[in-house]
């Protein structure tokens, strides 16, 4: 039962479609969504995708697989580092290439501080699509630091490629693991004074609270994941449920919020970069010698016919590759899922009889990242 | 285990197609093939044990004359990953949807459709969702040569 019943209309009187976007500074890229709307309230919502669809899977089929490295990282260009260590997983798990445990541990390290990076521009970002500049300002101050770190290693700002199948492009170094320990404690600080400068502000919890209830068996059946899921009281992460790469090393909680509102996607997100924090530092404290990538992995890769399935947890949720090879140097097929799809699936199903200024609230609460969408 | 259960539940529907795979190789615990007609019942007995729907994913195989969609599914509580793939004739691809048990498939179907033209039986809506609404082509069918222009 949604908490917003009681505010359900009837949709007896005239209603009139409006259009949200495809250009529209809420929807963070561009996103279409047809509203038919009674008077304030939503009637009818259907997100009209494709704007930004550049057909990522026929890329993935006309080159090798080292040539299609830089793409994953174009479809969620905020946790790039995600989709590249999907991409290098399914690859390396169909070719059967062995990973050093340096390599590994590089590459949880720098998904980590990604995903911190992906969250600090959501949490800024949300809260101006509701109304509060400021805090965008504190978290890009965050996220300078952690890109300027990233930059170090990987060489790239935003749109990484920095992981290679079998291990990762070049080794880190001492100045950007002391550059690390430094942010990690830093954001410990951090986070506390989001929570009471933004968090228990009476406006945001206004509009937070009970604003877009979504159901676990809603998310199940739309294929919901990540902070959506983990927002309505489910524990499910990969990292947990399905250890890949050196996760299971590792000690850390999923943070589950029952309440399936917005507010406790939000604070999921704030949850989570803590616990990345705590990744990180064991990361580093365990860091095993050796080397960073695997030797003799063959320069044209031609893994055996047949296909696999591998998925890693991205900031927004599960990513997927399904690889259909069939014993050549390019995919025969190369099914991306990424997690925003499905998240915004289940859009218009929530946004049924809400306000509309609930509704950006509902979408961005669902951390959209439109060129994942369209991919 | 669920793995067990699922496998069970997918064997009553078709004994022969149902197999246990290596997880470790191929990403995934069980992988049943089942008959286009057989869909819905497989659908629904991993709906039944709780299953989340992860993916529709459709694969051409030009030199068999097939179409083959692949339905991926997870669950929250157990790790198992069951696969269910079916093939269709590649003159006349035609699947049942399977959104009326998950209307999360609506737009993978939507997709499928337009990346192959699988038509999805029974969908309520199958209108190109990430190609330009007049769009008459299907860029992953094998034979696809491009667009003039």
């Amino acid at each position: 039962m949604s908490p917003l019943a009681h505010v359900t209309p009837s949709f007896q009187k005239e209603t009139f479609v409006l259009n949200l976007g495809p250009q529209h500074p809420s929807t963070h890229g561009v996103l279409r969504v047809k509203l038919v709307m009674d008077g304030e309230y939503i009637a009818e919502a259907e997100p009209v995708l494709g704007y930004i669809h550049r057909m990522h899977e026929k890329m993935g089929e006309n080159r090798t697989y080292a040539q299609f490295l830089p793409n994953p990282a174009r479809m969620d260009y905020l946790s790039a580092l995600s989709y590249n260590h999907g991409h290098v997983c399914a690859v390396e798990r169909a070719a059967g290439i062995e990973v050093p445990p340096r390599a590994e541990y590089i590459r949880v390290i720098t998904t980590e501080l990604n995903r911190i990076s992906s969250h600090l521009l959501w949490f800024g970002a949300y809260v101006l699509d509701l109304g509060g500049f400021t805090p965008l300002l504190y978290a890009f101050d965050d996220r300078e630091r952690l890109l300027d770190l990233l930059e170090m290693v990987t060489g790239a700002r935003l749109t990484y490629c920095y992981f290679r199948f079998g291990g990762v492009y070049n080794d880190i170094d001492e100045e950007f693991i002391a550059g690390t320990r430094e942010f990690v404690q830093r954001m410990r600080a951090r986070v506390p004074m989001y929570h009471k400068l933004v968090t228990t502000n009476i406006i945001l919890i206004k509009r937070l609270k009970d604003i877009g209830y979504i159901s676990p068996e809603t998310c199940r059946k739309y294929g919901a994941t990540g902070p959506v899921l983990r927002g309505s009281g489910v524990s499910y992460d990969v990292r947990k449920n399905e250890p890949y790469s050196v996760y299971k090393d590792f000690e850390f909680n999923v943070p589950i919020y029952s309440e399936g509102d917005s507010m406790a996607r939000y604070m999921v997100r704030m949850d989570e970069m803590l616990e990345s924090c705590r990744i990180i530092e064991q990361a580093l404290d365990k860091l095993p010698d050796g080397p960073y990538k695997a030797e003799k992995v063959p320069k044209i890769l031609k893994p055996p016919k047949g296909d696999i399935y591998c998925a890693v947890e991205a900031a927004r949720g599960e990513f997927g590759i399904h690889l259909v090879s069939d014993g050549t140097n390019t995919p025969y097929r190369l099914k991306l899922r990424s997690p925003s799809f499905s998240n915004l699936s289940l859009f218009a199903e929530v946004s049924q009889g809400c306000l509309l200024a609930d509704a950006i609230a509902i979408m961005g609460s669902l951390d959209l990242v439109i060129p994942e969408i369209d991919r | 285990m669920l793995r067990d259960k699922a496998r069970a539940a997918l064997a009553a529907i078709t004994p022969e197609g149902v197999q246990e795979t290596d997880y470790k190789a191929k990403g995934y615990h069980v992988d049943a093939a089942v008959a286009v007609d057989q869909v819905l019942a497989a659908v629904k007995a991993v709906d039944g044990l709780g299953f989340f729907l992860e993916d529709v994913c459709g694969v051409d195989w030009l030199a068999a004359g097939e179409m083959e969609v692949v339905y991926h599914f997870a669950h929250v509580q157990e790790t198992c990953r069951v696969v269910i793939r079916t093939r269709a004739p590649r003159d006349n691809p035609e699947v049942p949807s399977i959104s009326g048990i998950y209307p999360g498939a609506n737009w993978h179907e939507r997709e499928t459709h337009d990346f192959f033209g699988i038509r999805f039986a029974g969908h309520p809506y199958l209108v190109p969702l990430l190609l330009p609404e007049d769009a008459d082509f299907h860029p992953l069918r094998k034979d696809f040569k491009g667009l003039n222009g």
